[in-house]
């Protein structure tokens, strides 16, 4: 069962890579673009550390890892999760969801492997340069248990967000016409640029409960400065795995929902 | 074609934008909730203005100044870049072509027959800026009413006319969401729409002052706010409606160019 599902993730990366190669040209673009991207998102962060050392416990290097979370999950995101559950969301609305039903494996895994985009691997690239470049503003190097903690963490944060994404796309099964569904899930997520710390009140609330945005890149922050404790570590890791049941159960129920265009 | 044609045609069309509006309520509603990130830089500048004020905003002064920022983004949205592409790339435009009115009357007037449904969410989110701040989040003024409604549709038209001017390129190449991709980041930096563009170092101030982004949000909410004086703010207007002027010019100049290419793909 597993081999087969691994060889069938094969078969699909060979297939989405070889869709990339087409367009040679678009790589040099989009890693320019995305490059673009990290430098001017890094605009309110100068504003708001203009003239003060520290906002909410946080000072401009210690926010900057926070940043350079930000910019690793992007990546992440926009390369290996987004591109494939948009089609999703094509499919729901052209009734052509019943030719990836009728398939003999798991709908959610052929979904969700559709396409990849390996150019967002620069955002990655630019996210481990805000790191170096943070602990070098800070004076210090990571600490090392941290290092493997936030390994973990980083594994934590991609399932979250993968599960996010199927909690949003099962939306469209109920909701018709959500091309922007997209552009929703991305300014929720933009949130978390910045240390949890500075939200309080409800957003706090949220953005630890129900979104659980603090997780993702707050957390890995803190545990490369080595001061996230051994229960939040597995409070992150119980947390992401919740979801993921949550939002497995959610994506099966909807697809129960789904009825194809043609019938 | 004449303009009185349009003239003529342009209530039926905002009814018809309205009744979209009504009919798709789901992804307006998507939409309002996607331009939350005001609320989100609300609640880390007060954060920030907690210990001492920024510039001359303390922590009331930013929770006007955010609200004013929703209230104005929902008012000034196109998504008429977006609608160009689409239809460009399907070959539906050729649909609207054999109207006897140019399509970018119906774009706009989709926009704007929108407004209903949008105050619909703007007003309450201005009544509680008032409840929350108090007078100082509306004009106090009697110039300032009718010159924020001024401001508010000058900062519609530049969020209209360039987006008609990316979505146009299409036309020229396959795809222009990138080209507008480009354009929000720079309208997300310049605009205001994060921090008042006043708490800006003084040269990039200088050139937000001359950039067309901060008269899309950034001035309609310094009007709604009270930040500054009448000769400061017809000024600004000047500006804005300068911009205005050339958008306009430079994208029904580009549409003409660019349908003269189009051939309805696959139509």
């Amino acid at each position: 069962m597993i081999r087969r599902y691994l060889r069938l993730l094969g078969v699909q990366l060979r297939s989405s890579s070889l869709l990339i190669l087409q367009y040679r040209g678009d790589f040099l673009l989009e890693g320019l673009v995305s490059l673009f991207w990290t430098v001017t998102a890094l605009a309110p962060l100068f504003v708001v550390y203009r003239g003060r050392e520290s906002v909410a416990g946080w000072s401009f290097g210690e926010a900057l890892l926070v940043v350079g979370w930000f910019t690793l999950l992007q990546g992440v995101l926009e390369g290996a999760i987004t591109p494939s559950l948009n089609g999703v969301v094509d499919h729901i609305r052209k009734g052509t969801l019943d030719f990836v039903l009728l398939k003999p494996a798991d709908a959610q895994f052929l979904v969700s492997t559709t396409r990849f985009l390996p150019w967002r691997a620069t955002n990655v690239l630019s996210g481990v340069g805000l790191f170096v470049y943070a602990f070098h503003l800070l004076d210090r190097g990571p600490s090392i248990p941290g290092l493997f903690a936030s390994v973990v963490l980083l594994g934590s944060s991609t399932l979250l967000l993968y599960s996010m994404w199927i909690l949003t796309v099962s939306a469209a099964f109920f909701v018709v016409r959500v091309d922007n569904l997209t552009y929703f899930f991305q300014s929720i997520f933009d949130a978390a640029r910045w240390p949890s710390a500075v939200f309080k009140g409800t957003l706090s609330f949220i953005f630890t409960f129900i979104i659980p945005l603090a997780l993702m890149t707050t957390f890995p922050a803190e545990a490369m400065l080595g001061r996230l404790s051994l229960k939040s570590l597995l409070a992150a890791v119980g947390g992401s795995l919740a979801f993921a049941f949550v939002s497995r159960r959610v994506w099966l129920r909807s697809i129960g929902h789904y009825t194809s265009a043609s019938s | 074609m004449s303009l009185r044609n349009a003239a003529r045609a342009f209530p039926t069309m905002l009814r018809i934008g309205f009744s979209e509006a009504l009919a798709y309520r789901a992804e307006l509603l998507i939409w309002v909730v996607s331009t939350t990130m005001p609320l989100i830089m609300m609640a880390l500048w007060t954060a920030v203005a907690r210990d001492a004020p920024v510039g001359r905003y303390g922590t009331q002064g930013f929770v006007g100044y955010f609200l004013a920022t929703f209230v104005v983004r929902q008012l000034t949205g196109s998504w008429a870049a977006w609608q160009i592409n689409f239809e460009v790339r399907q070959g539906t435009l050729a649909m609207r072509l054999l109207r006897p009115i140019s399509p970018l009357w119906a774009y706009a007037a989709e926009n704007l027959g929108a407004m209903p449904m949008r105050l619909l969410v703007a007003v309450p989110v201005a009544l509680l800026s008032v409840a929350a701040v108090g007078r100082a989040a509306v004009p106090q003024t009697a110039w300032g009413w009718p010159v924020l409604l001024l401001a508010i549709f000058g900062g519609w038209l530049i969020t209209f006319l360039a987006n008609v001017a990316i979505g146009t390129m299409v036309f020229f190449m396959e795809s222009s969401q990138k080209l507008m991709d480009v354009w929000l980041v720079l309208f997300f930096v310049f605009s205001g729409y994060m921090y008042p563009v006043e708490l800006f170092p003084p040269v990039l101030r200088a050139v937000a002052d001359w950039l067309p982004f901060r008269y899309q949000i950034g001035l309609p909410v310094e009007v709604m706010t009270g930040a500054h004086g009448l000769a400061e703010t017809l000024g600004l207007l000047a500006r804005q409606w300068m911009w205005i002027f050339l958008l306009g010019v430079f994208s029904f100049t580009l549409w003409r160019r660019g349908v003269r290419r189009f051939a309805a793909y696959g139509g």
